[in-house]
């Protein structure tokens, strides 16, 4: 038995795809990139399954893996932090280049053997496929393998429990639910009120422009806490309505003067160049960093940009 | 092309994954290194079962499925909980017992 030229051609085209793919898990800076490379890996593995005449195994492949496993790598991902990155500073001296050879060798050494040895001709699935892929699989797993899925079955049990005891945080401090923080505010003398909605009367309408107060000033808390937080708000100063200056130059319309920006500004005192500076980009406005507290959910996190 | 084929490239994906266990310091990248083992040694079975027209390799590479899903499960929960108490994902962090 020998594959037939579709089944090369698939493997061709998979197969440097697999490998590029299993290269950018080593290579890739980010986590989430190497979780989606370790993805394309498995539904092309899943592909070959199929091929290989184990349709069973390319579904579960796909359920199991691609579906169940790899999502829960995304979601600890999203736990953890997408920023987490690896450092570079080697703890262990010469460890990276001993890494690479060991691997460099194991791969040689694999190849070199797989590659090489002399195997028997290839039998094919066609017999022990006869009454269809899962069911030949099912007669083995149930028949000679009973106790062996028995065993799998509490290994699976044990490992859901040991995933929750685990993860089980003892709760130390007393719950702070919207009650408690009703008293807490009232108690403190801050705003009882809803805060004002970012930019509702300010010049846009974008969530990181602070809303404008009657007097036209900004209401810097309008800004959402996590934009504030990252220093990502668009500046207090450039959106300034600036009310007085115009309610000067309207009075001095009215009396038939024309002034121009520099005679009004000499008239008020102030000497600004550029009365509507552009809105800072994003990053550079100086907001509070560290002085924030998230409270007990906070991993911390949330305040590097 | 042969069979042979299928076990290089198995090959090839077991180097490549045990290189991330080697060199990666981000614990849940190595640990993905380790899931890309397991597969390509999955892989591997599923061939030999071809080659030898026995499907018993196939039940092997099903039952190494399950048991990686339930160490993927307390795996990822160590690394999380690991995370939540020092702050890191970083295999290098962990040296608590260097003196």
């Amino acid at each position: 038995m020998t594959p037939s030229t579709a089944e090369a051609v698939l493997f061709w085209v998979l197969a440097p795809i697999m490998v590029l793919a299993a290269g950018g898990l080593l290579f890739a800076r980010k986590a989430v990139h190497a979780a989606l490379c370790v993805i394309t890996v498995m539904i092309s593995l899943a592909f070959l399954y199929v091929a290989q005449e184990a349709p069973f195994l390319g579904v579960v492949q796909v359920v199991v893996y691609t579906g169940a496993v790899m999502m829960l790598f995304l979601f600890v991902l999203m736990l953890v932090g997408v920023d987490a990155s690896d450092s570079l500073v080697e703890t262990l001296r010469g460890q990276r280049w001993i890494g690479w050879v060991a691997a460099l060798g194991l791969g040689v050494v694999l190849v070199g053997v797989v590659g090489r040895t002399v195997y028997p001709d290839a039998v094919g699935l066609g017999d022990a496929n006869g009454a269809t892929n899962p069911v030949g699989v099912a007669r083995i797993i149930f028949g000679q393998h009973v106790f062996a899925l028995e065993v799998v079955g509490a290994l699976l049990v044990t490992a859901a429990l040991g995933a929750l005891v685990l993860t089980h945080r003892q709760r130390l401090k007393p719950v702070v639910r919207q009650r408690e923080r009703a008293a807490a505010r009232v108690k403190a003398g801050a705003r009882l009120t809803p805060l004002p909605a970012p930019g509702v009367y300010a010049r846009h309408n974008a969530m990181d422009v602070p809303a404008l107060d009657p007097d036209g000033n900004p209401i810097e808390e309008s800004v959402p806490r996590v934009l504030r937080i990252r220093g990502q708000e668009a500046g207090t100063d450039a959106f300034h309505a600036d009310t007085y200056r115009r309610a000067v130059t309207a009075v001095l319309a009215q009396r038939g003067v024309t002034a121009t920006d520099a005679e009004v500004d000499a008239a008020l005192g102030t000497t600004e160049d550029d009365p509507r500076p552009p809105a800072a980009p994003p990053g550079t406005t100086a907001g509070p960093t560290t002085d924030i507290t998230l409270g007990e959910g906070s991993t911390g996190t949330e305040t590097q940009p | 092309m042969t069979l042979t084929h299928y076990l290089v490239l198995s090959a090839i994906l077991f180097s490549l994954g045990a290189a991330t266990v080697l060199l990666r310091r981000n614990a849940i990248i190595v640990f993905m290194g380790v899931e890309l083992m397991l597969n390509a040694t999955n892989l591997a079975l599923v061939t030999f079962a071809r080659l030898h027209g026995d499907l018993t390799g196939q039940v092997m590479a099903f039952f190494v499925m399950v048991v990686a899903a339930a160490e993927v499960v307390v795996g990822l929960a160590i690394i999380v909980s690991i995370f939540r108490t020092r702050k890191s994902a970083s295999v290098d962090d962990i040296n608590l017992l260097k003196s």
